[in-house]
C-alpha cells in the first residue's frame, strides 16, 4: 500500500497547454507510468496536448469523459485558486497545485472552499513539487528514477516535506541506503496550504507499508511545532527529522514564501528543540537524513 | 513589499482613518513652512526610513517652532543615520515626515496579519500600544486580544464592537474604534496586505482617537494586481546586489559572511548555508537558482556573488532533478572562463546525469584551478571551509 496515489489513480493537468511546464511535466508523469488521462485549458476544448492527451474546456468534463480522480494545476498564480475550487467542485479528491506565487489571501478563500468538501477532497501544495508512490504513480515535477519502489527484502520509509530538493536529497540518500519509499508528499513552502505535516503524518501512521517517516521542515510558522506533539501522542513510527534555515536572518524571506522568521517565531531552533523534546532525532547536516534514519531504526 | 510610514498614513487616510495633520518634505526650507501650515504648536519630525532605531539614532525629534523644525530637517538631510539596523556605514534620509504631536491619554496597538495557524487574516488589539506587539504578547498574554476573521465574510460588525468594549472604550469613542477597525480590516483584504497595523492608535486628553504611526506590508505575490501599490516601492535602502539578482530571476539575498553559496532550490539553498556554519564556516549569502537554471543565469549568479568583496570561496551545491548535472557543469565551466574563479570554488552535484557531469568537471580542471570537486555535502562544506581559512 501507500498513501493518497497508487497504480489506479487517473490524473489530469490543469493548465496543460500553458506556459507553467503543463504538458513537459505531464510527459515526465506518462514516462514514469503515471495514468494521465488528459488535461485541461479554458477554450483549448476538443483539442489535443503535445502528448497527444485530450484537452478540456472544464474540470467537469474532463472528469465525466475520463474518470480522473486526481488533478496536477500548472494554472498561472492569478488562477490558481480558481482552479483547485473548480476541480474540488467537479468531484477530484486528490488536487495536486504545483503552481508558485499564488496571492495567500486567494488560497485563504480557497482552503475554506475546500472545507465544504470535508476530508473527502485533500489539497497537496501549492508551491510544491508534487506527491509520488515510487513505482505506481508520480504527481509533479520530482525526478522520478531517484526513487525506489517498495519491494520485499526493502523497508520503506514516508517522506513529507516543505521543501522540493531537501526532499529530493532524503529521497535520494535513502535509496543509497538500500531502502524504499512508500510515498513522498512534498507539501509545499506557502504559508496557507492544503495538507500539512500532521495530516500526512497521521496517513503514513495509518499505512501498513509505510516502516519509518523522514520529515523535513524549514524555518516560518509554526506547522513543526504542532507536528512534533502530534508524533508525541499519535506517532509509533520511528521518525527522523531535518529542519533547514538555522542560518536564516529574521525578517527576511528566504526563497519560499512561509520561509521567513517574523516577531522571534519560526525559529530553526524552536522546531528542532521541540523535535526532540517528542524524542524525534533531528540531523544536524542535511547530508545524514539518511545515516539518521538507518541509525535509528537500527539498519 | 514594506512601505514608507508616510506611504502608510496616506494609504490609511484615504480609507477613512483618522491621522493628525503631516506633511513629507524634502528640503529644510519646505520642513519650515510644514510646520507653519500643520498648525500645530508641538510637531514631531521624523526621518523615512525603512531601518529601525530611528528615536535612539536622534531621527525622530518633536520641536516647537518652525526654526526648530528647519534645524532638524537639516541635520537629518545632511547625516546618515545609524542604528543597530543600518550597520556602521548607516543610510541616507531622502524624505522627512512632520506631523502634528498630540497630547496621548492612552495608546493602543491595533493590527491585523496573516494567520498561518487558523489559515485566515487575524485580528490583533491591544491596550498597551506605543511598544513591539511582539513584546506583549510575549510578557503579558492576556493584553491581546485576537479574532480571526471569517475567510470569506471578512470582519464583523460584532466582532468589532466587543474589541473596542474589551479595549476600555465606552460609548460613541467605542463606536468611532469599532468603525476603524472595520475600515482597517477592509484596507488589509482590499490591498492584499501581509500586516497592516497601528501603532499607537490614540485617545488624546481632549477625547480624539488617531492614528500616530502605521505600518503596512504587502503580499509580494499579489503584487501583480496593485499598480498603485508598486508604484510606491523603494529600493534605496536594498542591497544593489539584491536588485541586480532579482532582474535576473535569482532568489538571492546577501549576508555577512565569507563563503558564497549557489544552489538550486530555496530549502536546500538554506540548508547548505547551514551546512556551511555547521562545519565552522559562515554564508555570504542564501542563493537559489531555480530547477530549471541555464548557463545565462549560472553566470550571472556567479557575477553577483564574487561582486560581493567579502566573498573567498564559493559553494556550488546542485541536486539535479528537472535540471540535469551535466548541463549544470558547463554552464559552470563557462562561468568560470567569463567570470575567472580567483577564489576557491567546491562542487557538489548529485542527481541526474551526474557521470557525465563529473568527466566534465575532471576534465576541465587545468581551465579552473581552483574548482575542486566533492563527494557529499558535507564533504563539500568540509573542502570551502578549509579552503578558505
Amino acid at each position: 500500500m501507500s498513501i493518497l496515489v497508487n497504480k489506479n489513480t487517473r490524473v489530469i493537468c490543469q493548465g496543460i497547454t500553458g506556459s507553467g511546464g503543463g504538458a513537459f511535466h505531464t510527459r515526465g508523469c506518462l514516462d514514469y507510468g503515471t495514468k494521465m488521462v488528459g488535461g485541461t485549458s479554458p477554450g483549448k476544448g476538443g483539442t489535443k496536448d503535445a502528448n497527444g492527451l485530450p484537452v478540456f474546456d472544464t474540470v467537469d468534463q474532463a472528469v465525466r469523459a475520463t474518470g480522473a480522480d486526481a488533478t496536477m494545476i500548472f494554472v498561472p498564480p492569478l488562477f490558481a485558486a480558481d482552479a483547485i475550487c473548480e476541480a474540488a467542485a467537479a468531484g477530484i479528491k486528490l488536487i495536486v497545485a504545483i503552481t508558485e506565487g499564488i496571492p495567500v489571501l486567494d488560497m485563504v478563500k480557497a482552503k475554506k472552499f475546500l472545507a465544504d468538501f470535508g476530508t473527502s477532497v485533500k489539497l497537496v501544495g501549492p508551491n510544491c513539487p508534487g506527491v509520488i508512490t515510487p513505482g505506481e504513480c508520480k504527481i509533479g515535477i520530482m525526478p522520478g528514477y531517484i526513487h525506489t519502489p517498495a519491494q520485499k527484502g526493502k523497508k520503506s520509509v514516508g517522506i513529507v516535506s516543505r521543501s522540493g530538493t531537501l526532499t529530493y536529497e532524503a529521497v535520494w540518500q535513502t535509496t543509497e541506503l538500500g531502502w524504499s519509499q512508500s510515498t513522498c508528499v512534498g507539501i509545499g513552502g506557502d504559508p496557507v496550504k492544503g495538507m500539512d505535516f500532521i495530516d500526512v503524518l497521521e496517513l503514513f501512521q495509518a499505512d501498513p507499508l509505510t516502516d519509518a517517516i523522514v520529515m523535513i521542515g524549514e524555518i516560518g510558522g509554526a506547522a513543526e511545532e504542532a507536528a512534533a506533539a502530534y508524533i508525541k501522542k499519535a506517532v509509533t513510527k520511528p521518525v527522523v527529522g531535518f529542519i533547514a534555515g538555522r542560518t536564516a536572518p529574521p525578517g527576511k524571506r528566504m526563497g519560499h514564501a512561509g520561509a521567513i522568521i517574523s516577531g522571534g517565531e519560526g525559529t530553526a531552533e524552536s522546531k528542532i528543540a521541540a523535535m526532540r523534546q517528542a524524542g524525534i532525532r533531528v540531523a544536524d547536516s542535511p547530508a545524514d537524513i539518511g545515516k539518521c534514519l538507518h541509525e535509528t531504526t537500527g539498519g | 513589499m514594506k512601505i514608507h510610514e508616510y506611504q502608510a498614513r496616506d494609504l490609511l487616510a484615504k480609507a477613512g482613518i483618522p491621522v493628525p495633520a503631516a506633511r513629507v518634505v524634502e528640503t529644510a526650507q519646505e520642513a519650515e513652512k510644514a510646520f507653519e501650515e500643520n498648525g500645530f504648536p508641538l510637531q514631531v519630525v521624523k526621518a523615512q526610513v525603512f531601518a529601525g532605531g530611528r528615536g535612539k539614532a536622534g531621527f525622530v525629534k518633536l520641536v516647537k517652532s518652525a526654526a526648530e523644525a528647519r534645524a532638524a530637517a537639516e541635520f537629518m538631510l545632511t547625516h546618515r543615520m545609524v542604528s543597530v539596523q543600518t550597520g556602521p556605514e548607516g543610510i541616507a534620509v531622502n524624505k522627512i515626515l512632520i506631523a502634528g504631536a498630540v497630547d496621548i491619554a492612552h495608546e493602543y496597538y491595533l493590527g491585523f496579519v496573516l494567520d498561518r495557524d487558523r489559515s485566515t487574516v487575524s485580528m490583533i488589539a491591544s491596550a498597551e500600544g506605543g511598544v513591539e506587539i511582539e513584546t506583549v504578547a510575549h510578557e503579558r498574554p492576556a493584553a491581546i486580544i485576537k479574532e480571526p476573521l471569517h475567510p470569506l465574510a471578512g470582519m464583523q460588525g460584532f466582532q468589532a464592537r466587543r474589541t473596542a468594549l474589551a479595549l476600555g472604550f465606552t460609548g460613541k469613542q467605542a463606536n468611532t474604534v469599532a468603525d476603524i477597525l472595520l475600515k482597517l480590516s477592509r484596507f488589509f483584504i482590499d490591498y492584499d496586505c501581509s500586516i497592516a497595523e497601528i501603532n499607537p492608535l490614540v485617545l488624546t486628553k481632549d477625547g480624539k482617537i488617531l492614528a500616530i504611526d502605521a505600518k503596512v506590508n504587502f503580499d509580494d505575490n499579489a503584487l501583480f494586481r496593485h499598480p498603485d501599490v508598486l508604484a510606491l516601492k523603494d529600493d534605496a535602502e536594498t542591497d544593489a546586489l539584491e536588485i541586480r539578482a532579482a532582474a535576473a530571476n535569482l532568489n538571492y539575498i546577501k549576508l555577512d559572511g565569507d563563503i558564497a553559496c549557489l544552489v538550486n532550490g530555496a530549502g536546500l539553498a538554506m540548508a547548505t548555508m547551514d551546512v556551511i556554519q555547521l562545519h565552522g564556516g559562515k554564508p555570504a549569502n542564501f542563493l537559489d537558482v531555480g530547477g530549471g537554471v541555464k548557463a545565462e543565469g549560472a553566470i550571472e549568479a556567479f557575477r553577483i556573488i564574487l561582486s560581493d568583496k567579502k566573498v573567498r570561496g564559493i559553494l556550488v551545491n546542485i541536486f539535479g532533478g528537472i535540471a540535469r548535472c551535466d548541463l549544470i557543469a558547463e554552464a559552470l565551466i563557462q562561468a568560470g572562463r567569463e567570470v575567472g574563479f580567483q577564489v576557491p570554488v567546491v562542487v557538489r552535484l548529485e542527481g541526474t546525469n551526474v557521470e557525465a557531469a563529473r568527466k566534465i568537471l575532471a576534465a576541465s580542471q587545468g581551465d579552473l584551478p581552483t574548482l575542486q570537486v566533492a563527494g557529499d555535502l558535507n564533504d563539500a562544506a568540509k573542502k570551502i571551509v578549509s579552503a578558505t581559512r
